[in-house]
């Protein structure tokens, strides 16, 4: 725990501020843990205590984890989450290999092409191409519903591409004349020097990638047929507009209450993203900041 | 390299191009190339299209309320973080209020169902008091002050990293020298830290004002439903039921086309009063 340092010409400020700030700082950790926590309390909640409770419950007097089993019993959750998590992986590595590539170029200077692609590629962040176009190439490319419909059409994101590039141009001359002294190709500095140096930048625009790909719904609804969904868009489905699911996961007409089941894969579609935001939580300023500032 | 740049050339390039959709009628069989062209049809029609200016009008409004009741809020909340001298306390307060940014808006929406909708946190808990129940979520009139709310919910917390870094690079000598000078807290704010932080409040006022026919693609979209669209219709989900939805491509690529266009002039427009106005804006 580290303490309160207060600089010398800082006055202490009033009671009255104090409280104030303590109000707003509680109610803004209020306003994002709360919600949480009602969901994962109905998940984990019995049906009679959600029926009893009007629809949610702040805190499971027995904890049952039936709806879970429920849903990992085989069925469209199982599937969509095997999708999910097979888009997110494969995308954010296919995306980050792009984009480093890419980014690794432009951030040299004297690179055949360099400038004209930089502008190229920074006009498609002013004139995005927009939905109708870019769905009609979907599908004169004989994407439809192949999961590379759900990655190749978000391959780069132009924000990342410009993170990485101001990191690796923050990257001081002398380690990359030093390599090349030392009789190093570009492949060669790429992997050996600027990776390396590059971790926190990789972390969070990985994170970045990963979260876009996990989190999105719209592709999916858009190219994919319903058996290949991946799980937000069957949040959306069965969740969000409100479909049974207990029926379509079980394939028997159970009775367990929808709204613990409806809750347990919320909390599976957010669980993923808690696990992995502490590690990547301290890059954030780090790395996005180099480049945000830069560009 | 080539693998970057083939992306940026076939998806967005390849698909800028597909925008001649809007000057012609798409017929399936016939593909992008094949079939007729009609000119400024798809155009005209859309201008006489009264659920396209429904359409313009909800954008809008959506926009003005964002930038009035959202956009000073991240500001708020950096100065508020600043102004803390505990470290722990201020990451913490930070990391929990950058995660919601990492939701997806399915989990965000189902979230508000889950407290303000028909059965939810809110109604229980006035149900129980004895007081009247509110349907927030099904209400067309809430539609707009709650999607501002959500937006807020989510990303306000994020937006203050751009400002906290902006704060963090403020020297504090200034501060200093400024405090024995003899000013009080409300006088370095104004003095100090206003001036500082000008040059990112202006950029990403720039940045909004060029980005502010889209309010939020996903989030209309799954409410939209729950609403009706002559509450939550905005150009991005008319383009999406007219083109997807409908099969009348040229006529939303036509719409989209026409948002693209406004949108890049405004960019263009409002980095040219920010250079006027002596700051460096998004681009020279």
């Amino acid at each position: 725990m580290s303490a309160s340092v207060r600089p010398g010409w800082m006055e202490k400020p009033r009671p009255l501020t104090q409280a104030a700030k303590a109000l707003a700082l509680t109610a803004v950790v209020l306003l994002v843990c709360v919600p949480f926590l009602v969901i994962v309390s109905t998940s984990l909640a019995s049906t009679q205590e959600v029926v009893d409770n009007g629809g949610w419950v702040l805190w499971p007097s027995e904890p049952t984890l039936d709806a879970y089993r429920d849903i990992f019993d085989g069925g469209i959750v199982t599937h969509a989450l095997g999708v999910s998590a097979g888009v997110t992986i494969a995308g954010t590595l296919l995306s980050l290999a792009c984009t480093v590539t890419l980014a690794y170029a432009l951030s040299r200077p004297g690179v055949f092409g360099g400038k004209p692609v930089l502008l190229l590629v920074l006009f498609t962040f002013l004139f995005p191409p927009g939905m109708i176009p870019s769905f009609l190439l979907v599908k004169e490319l004989g994407l439809l519903d192949s999961y590379a419909s759900l990655v190749l059409p978000v391959l780069v994101n132009v924000f990342n591409l410009v993170v990485l590039r101001g990191f690796f141009q923050s990257i001081p001359e002398e380690l990359y004349e030093a390599a090349r002294l030392d009789g190093a190709g570009d492949w060669r500095v790429l992997v050996s020097v600027v990776l390396p140096l590059s971790k926190a930048a990789l972390a969070v625009v990985g994170l970045f990638y990963a979260v876009a790909y996990w989190n999105s719904w719209f592709y999916a609804s858009l190219y994919l047929e319903s058996d290949h969904w991946p799980l937000q868009q069957v949040l959306r489905t069965y969740v969000v507009a409100g479909a049974g699911l207990t029926d379509a996961t079980t394939g028997e007409a159970t009775v367990t209450a929808p709204q613990t089941v409806q809750m347990a894969v919320l909390v599976i579609a957010t669980v993923p993203i808690l696990l992995v935001y502490p590690f990547l939580q301290k890059y954030f300023t780090k790395g996005v900041l180099t480049g945000a500032i830069k560009s | 390299m080539l693998p970057g740049v083939a992306y940026f050339l076939l998806f967005h390039y390849g698909a800028l191009v597909g925008n001649v959709i809007a000057f012609k009628e798409y017929v399936p069989f016939d593909g992008l190339w094949g079939s007729p062209w009609v000119g400024t049809g798809n155009f005209r029609r859309m201008f006489e299209d009264e659920a396209f200016w429904d359409a313009v009008l909800n954008t809008l409004w959506i926009a003005v309320l964002q930038l009035v009741f959202y956009f000073p809020v991240p500001l708020g909340l950096a100065l508020l973080l600043h102004t803390l001298t505990w470290s722990s306390v201020r990451r913490f307060v930070q990391s929990v209020a950058y995660l919601p940014h990492f939701i997806s808006w399915v989990i965000v929406v189902a979230l508000f169902q889950q407290v303000l909708g028909d059965t939810g946190l809110l109604n229980s808990g006035l149900s129980g008091a004895g007081l009247h129940t509110v349907d927030i979520i099904g209400d067309p009139d809430a539609f707009k002050p709650l999607v501002v709310a959500q937006v807020i919910w989510k990303d306000a917390g994020w937006g203050t990293i751009i400002f906290l870094a902006a704060l963090a690079q403020v020297d504090e000598q200034q501060y200093e020298a400024a405090a024995i000078d003899g000013a009080g807290p409300w006088r370095r704010f104004w003095h100090v830290t206003l001036p500082a932080i000008r040059p990112v409040i202006v950029l990403l006022i720039i940045m909004r004002l060029g980005d502010i026919l889209s309010v939020g693609f996903e989030q209309m979209l799954l409410q939209r439903d729950a609403v009706g669209p002559e509450a939550a219709e905005v150009i991005d989900t008319f383009v999406y039921h007219q083109g997807i939805v409908g099969g009348d491509y040229g006529f939303a690529a036509a719409a989209g086309l026409f948002k693209g266009l406004i949108g890049a002039l405004l960019v263009y427009a409002a980095n040219k009063v920010a250079h006027r106005l002596g700051e460096q804006g998004v681009y020279r």
